[in-house]
């Protein structure tokens, strides 16, 4: 990482299509990699001297699993630092101690929360009934953005990773149920106030998609759902995305079966391929034939991706959202790669 | 199958037991297929697909799915949510068998609960009730106990209609985990039986007294605790649900226990669906785990998404070298992106192969089946046709 001579709280912001943006809410499909990416963009926003929060309302651990910690009690802990001397702290919010505090706060409710403990009603609100459970969970998360130290917020912004896309509306908007359902009263204030944050500019609520078309549907459909309800669209993070590694030409020639095998079989040979210590030429060429149908036949399922990735680019394209791309890792995700993956967010103005 | 004495000849890394699919669908005795893992993993088409091979096995079947993506649900001809079964158009019944599917209305199948349990006054009353239009159309976790109160109410019509079906094969919901799904009944229950809903139902009585005891221990006010936290107004409107609820309760809890039952009891078997993916193994693995402890039976694994290979015995690392050496000679660029294909590819393998070892290790028992990864989705009974040939092969 090359040292940063600039001011470092300016730079980041200055590039970036989310710079007003404090609250960032991270969805997508199961298995499209959004812990992942609110991961990375939780590194790019702290890089330059910032410090953000990286919170998970899922109690699936994921945070912990992919930085490769214990697991988050329920406690903001710092658990990465970002280029520049930023900070990244963690938090798993759990619905119970969510509840207990927040009555705690709001109530000085000490002995009675025990009491309601024991009557069930904390197993209740958090368990049965799992929309005030949404109700909890957007409610930590709006106090920690809302919060203050001496010296300004608490945290310069929060990422949220947050239900997936078939839940996000529902679980962005259950404060607005239940400001219908509580006309008046401290219940209906908060949740007011929570709906007018998650509305405003300070909020954004991205999408991580991959290239296939079940995601890609629902990224659109998340789209719609989150505007007819009001809730500012960030950026659509498109992940996992594979190197086409032949040119467009070849990608063709794969598809319709139209490649030289003979141009193949020489490469490979020329590669040495194929090869086998006292095997007769007549053998080693069979060897090289069958390697070399193998992989034309590898290169035309290639390119049938490619073409069906290509197709599901312009569906996003659709949306007209700022839209970025993160590559496959063959490797999988270790935190080096979560480090890659944020400069790739930075450079393509994420953070 | 290269014909390569080299791959041949290599030993394959530890296996699973196979998972016999038609074995499982084959079965006069199994009468309920339970398919969960986590989200995105492909579980709504395995449905369809086992569903779509049983039936042209010649049994008798009810796909239930949850919220099926929309070309699938196109595929399966589910045009509309009516919480009804229909038949699947295109299915090749030559065997004897039928193929309906539907899509769960979680609304509607709480609303028809309430209505088959409670007085039409009564009904009435919940339904308007705004607490309870909340919480049956917009509260995640309904879902599952729908899911379960469906499940129960097409195994009684199998049972009571032989004309009906033989077997159900249920998907179940996108759940932040897919065990909320087995929790869900046993939570219905031990909130029916918690404190919280005699006091929550009972404040006008006497037994307001334990609720007397709260209000004045906690806060010693004027206002209760409940009032103070909820507000006078919703506190009204829940306590009138939970009254008008009352009766309906006990039917609740009866039908939630009768399906739980129905999932450990001989005749159903459960299917765990994952993709080669750390959160989807991770997912499984507490699953299998689960299932053990409730003493439900698990048929086996489907590993989805699998990456294949048709070169076996060339691995990531030569095949990326020889492309570099190819690329340092110059003149041989087709060859050379080839191998980068295949290197890319092997090295996803590699990682699979890894994660799948991880899981089989940790569950030795567990029957695998492997589907391979497919360029598209499924548009079409073709498509789930070539699925349940993979699931079918191993």
């Amino acid at each position: 990482m090359p040292p940063d001579d600039e001011d470092p709280r300016s730079s980041p912001a200055a590039t970036s299509a989310f710079g007003g943006v404090r609250l960032h809410v991270v969805t997508g499909k199961g298995g499209t990699g959004k812990t992942t990416v609110a991961a990375a963009l939780a590194l790019a926003l702290a890089s330059g001297g910032r410090r953000t929060l990286l919170a998970e309302v899922e109690g699936r651990q994921g945070i912990a699993q992919l930085f490769d910690v214990p697991p988050l009690p329920y406690e903001e802990r710092k658990i990465a630092v970002a280029p520049g001397a930023g900070e990244v702290f963690a938090l798993s919010v759990e619905p119970k101690a969510a509840l207990l505090e927040y009555l705690e706060l709001f109530y000085r409710l000490g002995r009675a929360g025990k009491v309601l403990e024991r009557m069930g009603a904390i197993d209740f609100a958090t368990t049965v009934a799992p929309g005030l459970r949404d109700v909890l969970l957007t409610g930590k998360v709006y106090e920690a953005a809302r919060r203050r130290g001496p010296g300004g917020p608490t945290y310069d912004a929060i990422v949220l990773d947050a239900p997936p896309t078939g839940r996000i509306g529902r679980f962005l908007n259950v404060n607005e149920e239940v400001v219908g359902l509580a006309k008046v009263g401290p219940i209906r204030n908060q949740a007011g106030s929570i709906m007018t944050l998650l509305r405003s500019a300070q909020t954004a609520v991205h999408l991580v998609t991959v290239l296939e078309e079940m995601p890609v549907q629902e990224t659109q459909d998340a789209v719609a759902e989150l505007r007819a309800a009001g809730l500012p669209i960030g950026g659509v993070v498109v992940n996992m995305v594979r190197d086409p590694y032949l040119p467009a030409r070849t990608l063709a020639g794969a598809l319709a079966g139209r490649l030289d095998r003979d141009e193949v079989v020489t490469g490979l040979e020329a590669a040495g391929l194929g090869r086998r210590s006292g095997a007769t030429s007549a053998a080693r060429s069979a060897r090289v034939g069958v390697l070399a149908d193998g992989l034309l036949g590898e290169a035309a399922e290639h390119a049938a991706r490619v073409r069906l990735e290509d197709e599901q680019r312009k569906e996003l394209d659709v949306l007209e959202r700022p839209t970025v791309e993160l590559p496959a890792l063959a490797g999988g995700i270790d935190l080096g790669a979560l480090y890659d993956l944020a400069e790739l967010l930075a450079e393509q103005g994420m953070a | 199958m290269s014909g390569s004495p080299a791959g041949a000849g290599k030993a394959a890394p530890r296996r699973s037991p196979g998972l016999d699919v038609d074995g499982l669908l084959d079965d006069p005795d199994m009468r309920v297929i339970v398919c969960c893992g986590a989200g995105g993993v492909g579980k709504t088409t395995t449905a369809a697909a086992l569903g779509l091979r049983a039936a042209e096995r010649g049994r008798r079947v009810v796909v239930l799915t949850i919220d099926p993506a929309r070309r699938l649900a196109q595929a399966m001809g589910l045009v509309e949510l009516d919480n009804t079964p229909r038949p699947v158009p295109g299915a090749d019944l030559g065997e004897g068998g039928s193929l309906d599917a539907m899509m769960l209305d979680m609304k509607r199948t709480f609303d028809e609960v309430i209505e088959a349990h409670a007085t039409p006054e009564k009904a009435e009353q919940i339904l308007a009730n705004p607490f309870y239009q909340a919480m049956s159309s917009s509260f995640a976790g309904t879902q599952e106990y729908m899911a379960m109160e469906k499940l129960g109410q097409l195994r009684a019509r199998a049972e009571s209609d032989p004309d009906s079906w033989d077997l159900i094969v249920v998907d179940t919901p996108p759940s932040r985990s897919a065990l909320d799904f087995l929790d869900a009944p046993q939570r219905l229950g031990s909130f029916l039986d918690g404190r919280l809903i005699r006091i929550l139902s009972a404040p006008a009585k006497a037994g307001g007294r334990a609720y007397m005891r709260v209000v004045s221990a906690a806060v010693g006010g004027a206002t209760g605790v409940l009032t103070k936290l909820l507000g006078g107004q919703i506190l009204r409107d829940v306590q009138s649900f939970v009254a008008a609820l009352d009766t309906v309760f006990g039917g609740f809890r009866e039908r939630a226990e009768r399906t739980y039952q129905l999932l450990q009891a001989q005749g159903t078997a459960f299917v765990v669906v994952a993709a080669p993916a750390p959160d989807a193994l991770r997912e499984a693995s507490y699953f299998v785990e689960r299932l053990a402890q409730e003493r439900m039976p698990l048929a086996g694994l489907v590993l989805n998404r699998v990456t294949l290979t048709q070169v076996e015995d060339l691995s990531a690392e030569r095949a990326q070298a020889a492309a570099e050496d190819l690329e340092d000679v110059g003149g041989h660029a087709l060859a050379a992106g080839l191998l980068r294909v295949h290197a890319d590819r092997m090295r996803r393998r590699e990682r699979e192969r890894g994660l799948t070892t991880r899981f089989t290790g940790a569950h030795p028992r567990v029957k695998v089946v492997e589907v391979p990864a497919r360029a598209e989705d499924v548009h079409d009974l073709a498509g789930l046709r070539e699925i349940a040939i993979s699931l079918a092969k191993g």
